[in-house]
């Protein structure tokens, strides 16, 4: 199948690839953009691990086609911090040990970014729910859902 | 002073800063060599049946297609059996034996070439019975996979005759899919002459080394495998891995070119082992104190197609059985049963859960058929003074089960909150309650005893870094944080001048799976070991020049003393390097004092005991079934734990698991014999929603390993795992109390909402059983 030139903006940089027409966004941005941060735990948007925003909304990357992303701006993980510094978030996840092996957190750390960004002091509730549809199955979710809490402080410019 | 990251501190994972970025590299993520190709298999679709044709043309044909491979086309063996039964063949060539078989693969440009390519296959079968689970294997008078266990102490027969209280039962446990994260894949590299170069996700990389040489005819010196870290493995990644790893090699071998093959989710959970299901029968007999005087007990285990690892798993099962508790006298019998379902495997507590439930199941009926609360028939019945013998004959030194369970007691205020369950279930409302307390015993050491051997190999660099590597895998677990940790501790410096790397075959040799919750207890050890060697030729050479004893020279934080000169460790080690010391070493260890035997049923086949206990209170919505855990406190034993952080990070991440496998994961198979529930969408395991409202989870911190094991602690990958069944007794005495709990009601597992549902319809529809009948006249 003869592949698609898309030009897309991928963590503020303008990108190019081709893409079979076929393709993930997830496979392209793992396979030709060389950005394997964002995983895949499922392929069939049930896990979240292949979680980012595409104009703003949160996505399963698995589920949308590398094509779609034309003229688009998508954030994954690797546009998280800034400037050798870590978002706060990432910090948090670090401080409160809400990671194991590791596979679900960059999906997990996207997937609450995009909590915060809406809402600056969701509920623990709020939080559990927003998360639900990323699986983790090292940590059971407590010390994810306290770095989330805790983050959230910190970003509203509370002392946690 | 203190160095940074010495042992019993709080330290991160040593990957936490590249996992939060996206940066941590998985085997997916390596970079692909130029020219790779990609590996899919073809998978069967009948669960028991003879292939009368297959014809692979379409296969061939397809676009991208390089290569397909049969059983007709290995160097070596069709058979990826790692124990040694030759009863796993890597292709089926006549008889299929489950649905999600693999017959054949297909190598191609792409992978997604490759995936479309298999599915052109045309095979034919002739269908024959098949038994996809217990009861109809035991109907079909189905082989066992492995010998069978019976361990047995005392008379049972006449002390359960004498009994003056006897209760028959029976429990249906349910399996669990791993569920790891990053599924199973594995990527080859051909090498000159016979060599291959493996990078795969396993938690065995030896296995892999030599069922991939095997495979492929070649001495294990030739193929190398190597992991650096894994998306979680809890014993799927074991030997589940081996086949993929050979496919992959032996691909690359024939082809000249890497080979990656990655699986599919569905099709990963569709033909990969998982937890065995049980069916525990059990007979009881005990007085009017509760007090257990005997027990029979049946387990019949799911064991699939083949023998994998059942026969240890139906072992541990056994050896599990008892829980906490003293059976006086006690005869325990496994079934590892043959059915037509993949080949189920190691799964964090490797049968343990299962036959630990059953002990806690048959407390809790001796509780409701004597009208007291279970947390007092369990004290009754604790292993103690003059009662401390298994039913394997080990004796229980080291018990510390009581102290965590009074201490439970105190800091969860179990009596007030169980009288305030009661009071609310008194009120006979929609929504009922449960509490419940359960302990966990746990046995470490692997069973087979050869197991417990563990290398590494430290080198200390002349500008004085240091990197360690052992035998042990990561998938999560912190086990390389905590050896690098055991190394600063050693040589007194901080934790930053260590690196861990990656597990290779080609740095430490004959290693052991990371399983059995060994990791750390092994391989810190051995890394010990080997800075021990390091330090003494250290300590000889500085003392030499000196003209000082080897006890003059002494390293501490502030660098290496000799006598009263201290010098910064770098500087140290650039000196005895321009002096020709030797700056490396391999460690081992070997758990010392254990044996087993299994002919006799009779040894000490554990190292010592992990303790834990915990309380569920859960409500539950008795016209729906629907169900949540309200609060869940936690007590659990990692003896003087290397670092606290990541053991209580083990322990949540445990229970969670656990309560999932309790809960919420089923596996279905279809009359088929197809697992119905082969992806997140249908297979449910606990997301962050489901965790309890109010967890409190602590470490024993007074606790301290009595055998000395890496600086007193104990392992932890498996214990807190069974914590879980707190959360299943709560759910049954909500249950029980639509009747005034009179009656156990015996959820079996995983007790779904549609489960306890149909338990409170049991209950409420008992005592007007005609009425049931009038309605289906
Ligand atoms: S990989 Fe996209 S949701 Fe699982
Ligand atoms: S940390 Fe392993 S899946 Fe979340």
């Amino acid at each position: 199948m003869s592949k698609i030139h898309v030009t897309t903006t991928i963590n503020g940089d303008a990108v190019e690839f081709l893409a079979d027409p076929r393709e993930t966004l997830l496979d392209c941005l793992r396979d030709h953009v060389g950005l394997t941060g964002t995983k895949e735990g499922c392929g069939t948007g049930d896990c979240g691990a292949c979680s980012v925003e595409l104009d703003g909304t949160l996505v399963c990357s698995c589920l949308v086609l590398g094509v779609e992303a034309s003229g688009k701006s998508v954030q994954t993980i690797e546009g998280m911090a800034t400037d050798s510094e870590l978002h706060p978030l990432q910090r948090k996840f670090v401080e409160h040990a809400a990671l194991q092996c590791g596979f679900c957190t960059p999906g997990i750390l996207v997937a609450a970014k995009s909590l915060l960004d809406r809402n600056t002091s969701p509920t623990e509730e709020e939080v559990r729910y927003w998360l639900a549809g990323n699986l983790c199955r090292c940590t059971g979710y407590d010390k994810i859902i306290r770095a989330v809490m805790d983050a959230a402080a910190e970003l509203r410019g509370e002392a946690a | 002073m203190s160095i940074k990251g010495g042992v019993h501190q709080d330290l991160i994972h040593d990957s936490a800063a590249k996992h939060v970025s996206g940066r941590a590299e998985y085997t997916d993520d390596i970079l692909e060599p130029v020219g790779t190709l990609h590996a899919y298999l073809g998978f069967s679709t009948v669960a028991h049946g003879r292939i009368t044709s297959i014809d692979l043309s379409a296969v061939r044909a397809a676009p991208g297609v390089v290569e397909v491979i049969t059983a007709d086309d290995l160097p070596g063996e069709n058979d990826v059996s790692a124990n040694g039964m030759h009863d796993e063949p890597l292709f089926a060539t006549d008889e299929v034996l489950f649905w999600g078989q693999p017959l054949f693969a297909v190598v191609a440009e792409t992978r997604d070439a490759a995936r479309r390519a298999a599915a052109l296959a045309e095979v034919s079968y002739d269908t024959l019975p098949h038994a996809t689970d217990i009861a109809a294997s035991r109907a079909a008078g189905a082989p066992l996979v492995t010998p069978p266990l019976t361990l047995k102490r005392g008379a049972v027969k006449p002390a359960m005759a004498a009994a003056p209280h006897r209760i028959k039962g029976q429990m249906e446990i349910g399996g669990q899919d791993h569920f790891y994260l990053e599924g199973q894949l594995s990527l080859a590299i051909p090498g000159e002459d016979e060599d291959v170069r493996i990078f795969c996700s396993t938690q065995h990389p030896t296995e892999v080394q030599h069922v991939v040489a095997h495979a492929l005819g070649v001495p294990a010196h030739s193929v190398t495998v190597t992991v650096r870290r894994m998306g979680g493995g809890f014993g799927g990644k074991e030997t589940q891995m081996n086949a993929f790893a050979v496919i992959a090699a032996v691909a690359a071998k024939r082809l000249n070119r890497p080979v990656k093959l990655r699986l599919d989710r569905d099709d990963d959970m569709s033909s990969t082992g998982k937890r065995h299901d049980f069916l525990a029968e059990y007979e009881v007999g005990f007085d009017d104190e509760g007090r257990i005087l005997a027990v029979d007990g049946d387990f019949f285990a799911r064991c699939g197609f083949c023998s994998d690892l059942s026969g240890p798993v139906t072992d541990r099962a056994l050896f599990h059985a008892d829980n906490a508790y003293f059976y006086p006298d006690v005869e325990l019998r496994s079934h590892p049963l043959m059915t037509h379902t993949v080949s189920n495997t190691a799964f964090r507590g490797f049968g343990g859960p299962q036959g630990l439930i059953v002990a806690e199941r048959i407390v809790e009926e001796i509780a409701y058929h004597l009208g007291r609360d279970a947390l007092e028939v369990r004290r009754a019945n604790f292993y103690g003074p003059g009662r401390d013998l298994t039913p394997y004959h080990q004796q229980v030194t080291d018990n510390i089960m009581a102290e965590v369970v009074d201490e439970l007691v105190a800091t969860s205020n179990y009596a007030a909150r169980r009288q305030a369950v009661l009071d609310w279930n008194a009120k006979g409302g929609i929504i009922r309650k449960g509490i419940a307390l359960t302990p966990v015993k746990f046995g470490i050491s692997f069973t087979a005893t050869w197991f417990n051997q563990a290398g590494a190999l430290v080198h200390v660099y002349s500008d004085g870094s240091i990197q360690v590597n052992h035998g042990g895998t990561e998938m999560g677990q912190g086990l390389h944080t905590k050896v690098a940790q055991v190394v600063a501790e050693a040589f007194q410096v901080d934790i930053d001048r260590v690196k861990i790397t990656a597990t290779t075959t080609d740095k430490v040799p004959n290693t052991s799976a990371t399983a059995a919750s060994s990791g750390t207890d092994l391989n810190g050890m051995a890394a010990l070991n080997a800075c021990e060697a390091i330090k003494a030729r250290l300590a000889a050479w500085a003392a030499d020049k000196a003209g000082l004893p080897a006890e003059a020279v002494v390293f501490g934080t502030e660098g290496v003393s000799v006598g009263d000169k201290v010098t910064d460790w770098a500087k140290f080690i650039g000196a005895a390097y321009m002096d020709r010391v030797q700056l490396s070493a391999t460690g081992f260890y070997k758990t010392p004092e254990i044996h087993w035997n299994r002919d006799t049923g009779q040894g000490r086949p554990f190292y010592y005991f992990a303790y834990g206990a915990s309380v569920s209170e859960v409500s539950v919505d008795t016209l729906t079934g629907e169900y949540r855990v309200e609060r869940t406190d936690i007590l659990h034993d990692v003896g003087k734990s290397l670092n606290p952080a990541i053991d209580l990070g083990q322990v949540e991440g445990a229970f969670v698991q656990g309560m999932g496998w309790l809960t919420t994961e089923e596996l279905w198979w279809d009359d088929k014999g197809r697992l119905r529930t082969h992806a997140p969408s249908t297979y449910k395991i606990p997301v962050a929603s489901d965790i309890p409202r109010e967890f409190n989870v602590k470490l024993a911190s007074w606790s301290e390993n009595r055998e000395p094991t890496i600086k007193r602690s104990k392992a932890v990958g498996e214990p807190p795992f069974m914590l879980a069944v707190s959360v299943l007794e709560a759910l049954n005495m909500a249950v029980a109390s639509l009747d005034g709990y009179a009656n156990c009601p015996k959820l079996d597992t995983p007790a779904t909402p549609e489960r306890v549902l149909m338990a409170c319809e049991a209950l409420r529809s008992a005592p007007a059983p005609a009425k049931v009948l009038e309605i289906g006249e």
